[in-house]
């Protein structure tokens, strides 16, 4: 018997096929629903009339096109209120106690005679960058991930994607879209990895490039910390909280509004093609597992996520540290870096630091904001680092000139600039293409700067800044 | 006795002699002697399951499409080692998006001892559809009913034994939250693999010139790939038109595919369960 090979038998099939009378797909199709409906009528049985009323009446109020939008709007603003008011508190707590063992630790080093740039590069450059990401980054993670997982596991997010879907069609992407930009507010390579259950490429690339325009876990401290010390410290210290959570929910909307508008950019341009069709299904809401939520929320999210950032922020601690003590010119090497970029940074409405800073921290966003710190504190010279937002203010506006521009500025560069490695890695993996990793670069930075140097030129125009 | 290790605390659990036949393995799972995979509509607890099974904590959540890539664990019953797969949720095996994809693959290659199809017993009708599909692919298959107790609060009374029969494989029902029934399911499987349990799925078998067209191809099938175990459903496939099994076939993806799934056993699955971590 000769070989066969596989085109004699995509042959034989074809000849098959066609052979067969019309309609036999249909006649497979129908049968197998007709057994399962068959099957599935002899086994059930509806012992009662108690049909689940509660679950129905519960989502006609939540996926409504009039309560809808605002219901998911407020579950966003609580989640944020509950994450800026509390970790407002703790953050300052942790930043007294940790801040306070590093000044044991300098003076202990100091009082057995250790160089001095030994003392410095491990206490002032290591230790301070761990322990400002720890202070900036834990709190706010354990009170979002475990509110985040709540509301997961009680089955919230597929009605989200319902409420959303028309405006993702609009946008010509795909509706599950919603449920991958869900996933990029705990960490954007997850959002990434999550567009497989996009089954059309054109859609899930859409979705990947996007992902990014949701703040992650990493950035949202930046966001909260910049929205309490600057927008709401001029609002009744009643109100703090409430203008905070306000503002970081205005920014994270703005970030979904980019999601949007890039998506319909994306698949008008380079990714051309309509919306598919698909079903989703609107699980029962389920009785959340109290258990599963904090081991999940905090081992497997607030741990796993700290550690990343910890092992980032400890190299960074020591570079900075390292610029900042090797001399250059008349100052250091930090310093003229930083005033190197600081004509691009004033055109964004930030300054040299600050991109220096995002330049430092593109493994891990979390280090933004104690890289930049650090940076300000000109390390070496002041031994402990601001922990009360009055502190932070002062350091900031009267020590370097920030306004409210910069601070505005840097939160929509916080929210559009460039993935970090993590995800940009990512991007590559579930495309295998760095074409399509470098796009995802581009389109956000670009986002970013056109963004920021628009706000900043409008802001200059009005004489605001 | 060997394992007298305190594992699921759930009362019923710890009266039933069976309970000290478990042991969860994690990711600990070294060779095994028997490879089970877990299919099921998105959504019907799969994870869950696995984690009961396991002891890991796969990522758990209340939306369709939370499981993206397989992860893999280990347990021991009743002194067997068990490989667990947990596949991504999947309305059928026909479908072309990349998480289902990685169910269909699996089924169909990876050759599993057994395939347990979890469902829902709160939409039995719409599960059974990718029920029949696994049940074309292999004959080692058991169905769970999951989600009994949702079922029971909306007033709904499954008979297990009426879909077992109807469908030629045991169905046994189960709630992966608590871990109820879950020992019963494990020794319909060790049944199923040992063979103590005759299975004969039902099977669709469409109009007698299909089915002659199928016996037809089936041959030339298995000349082309020596060893491929599911013949039969490639043909049904083919003859459908499946743009995805036609490119297999023409890439020589298919006898990659066989010899890959065989290969690819303990090195992949420590990673994969880290990997699966989301």
């Amino acid at each position: 018997m000769k070989n066969v090979t596989p085109n004699d038998v995509l042959a034989k099939a074809e000849s098959l096929r066609n052979n067969l009378s019309t309609g036999f797909r249909d006649e497979i199709v129908k049968s197998l629903y007709s057994e399962a409906e068959k099957i599935a009528n002899r086994a059930v049985k509806t012992a009662s009339d108690k049909k689940y009323d509660l679950d129905q009446k519960i989502d006609r109020l939540v996926t409504s096109p009039i309560t809808g939008l605002p219901i998911m709007l407020l579950m966003l603003g609580i989640v944020i209120w509950l994450t800026v008011s509390g970790a407002n508190v703790v953050s300052e707590a942790i930043a007294n106690i940790l801040f306070g063992l590093g000044d044991l630790g300098r003076n202990l080093f100091n009082s057995i005679g250790v160089p001095w740039w030994l003392t410095g590069f491990i206490w002032d450059g290591v230790y301070l960058g761990l322990a400002w990401v720890i202070s900036v980054m834990l709190p706010p993670m354990m009170i979002f991930f475990p509110a985040f997982t709540f509301l997961e596991d009680l089955g919230y997010l597929p009605r989200v994607a319902f409420n959303l879907d028309w405006m993702f069609k609009k946008s010509g992407a795909h509706g599950k879209q919603s449920l991958t930009m869900a996933m990029g507010f705990g960490c954007n390579a997850a959002g990434v990895v999550a567009t497989r259950i996009i089954d059309s490429p054109r859609e899930r690339l859409i979705a990947i490039l996007t992902n990014n325009f949701v703040p992650c876990n990493g950035r949202f401290p930046t966001l909260i910390m910049l929205a309490t010390v600057f927008v709401a410290s001029a609002f009744p210290a009643a109100l703090t909280s409430f203008i905070a959570a306000g503002t970081v929910v205005g920014v994270v909307l703005i970030g979904v509004g980019f999601t949007f508008l890039m998506s319909w950019a994306l698949s008008r341009t380079v990714l051309k093609g309509e919306a598919s069709a698909f079903t989703l299904e609107l699980p029962p809401y389920r009785k959340p597992n109290f258990g599963r939520i904090l081991y999940t929320s905090i081992i497997d999210r607030t741990i796993f996520v700290l550690w990343r950032a910890m092992q980032t922020a400890a190299p960074a601690g020591a570079i900075i540290w390292l610029l900042a003590n090797i001399p250059y010119g008349d100052a250091n090497l930090a310093h003229a870096i930083a005033n190197w970029l600081n004509p691009f940074g004033i055109l964004l409405g930030l300054d040299g630091v600050i991109l220096l800073a995002y330049i430092i921290a593109i493994p891990a966003n979390e280090i933004v904001v104690p890289t930049m710190m650090m940076m300000y504190m000109g390390a070496g010279m002041m031994v402990n680092g601001p922990s009360s937002n009055t502190d932070i203010f002062n350091l900031l506006v009267h020590g370097n000139g920030w306004t409210l521009l910069t601070a505005v500025n840097l939160m929509l560069f916080a929210l559009l600039h460039n993935p970090c490695a993590t995800t940009i890695m990512t991007i590559y993996k579930e495309t295998k293409s760095w074409k399509w990793a470098t796009v995802s670069v581009v389109i956000t930075l670009g986002t970013a700067f056109l963004v920021t140097f628009f706000t900043a030129s409008i802001a200059r125009l009005f004489g605001w800044a | 006795m060997a394992n007298q290790k305190v594992v699921l605390p759930t009362e019923h659990c710890e009266t039933c002699p069976a309970f000290t036949q478990l042991e969860q393995m994690g990711i600990k799972i070294g060779d095994f002697d028997r490879v089970v995979a877990l299919a099921g509509n998105p959504n019907t607890g799969k994870s869950t399951l696995f984690n009961a099974l396991t002891g890991l904590k796969q990522h758990t959540g209340n939306w369709p499409g939370k499981t993206v890539t397989r992860a893999e664990g280990g347990f021991e019953f009743n002194k067997l080692r068990y490989k667990l797969v947990d596949l991504p949720g999947t309305y059928s095996l026909l479908s072309a998006s990349q998480d289902e994809e990685v169910a269909r693959d699996f089924i169909l290659f990876g050759q599993p001892n057994c395939t347990i199809v979890v469902t829902d017993a709160t939409a039995l009708e719409r599960n059974l559809n990718l029920v029949m599909q696994v049940m074309e692919i292999t004959e080692n298959v058991v169905v769970a009913i999951n989600l009994m107790d949702e079922a029971k609060r909306k007033g709904l009374e499954v008979d297990a034994r009426s879909l077992s029969r109807d469908l030629g494989v045991p169905a046994i029902p189960v709630t992966a939250r608590s871990g109820e029934g879950i020992h019963t399911l494990l020794g319909a499987v060790a049944e199923v693999i040992e063979g103590k349990v005759a299975t004969k799925p039902l099977r669709v078998h469409g109009t007698p010139e299909f089915q002659n067209a199928v016996n037809e191809l089936v041959p030339m099938i298995e000349q082309l790939a020596p060893g491929i175990p599911n013949a039969r459903w490639l043909a049904i496939r083919l003859l459908d038109g499946d743009a995805r099994v036609q490119n297999a076939i023409t890439s020589g993806e298919l006898n990659e595919i066989v010899s890959r799934q065989q290969r690819q056993d303990v090195q992949f699955s420590a990673k994969m369960s880290v990997e699966g971590r989301q």
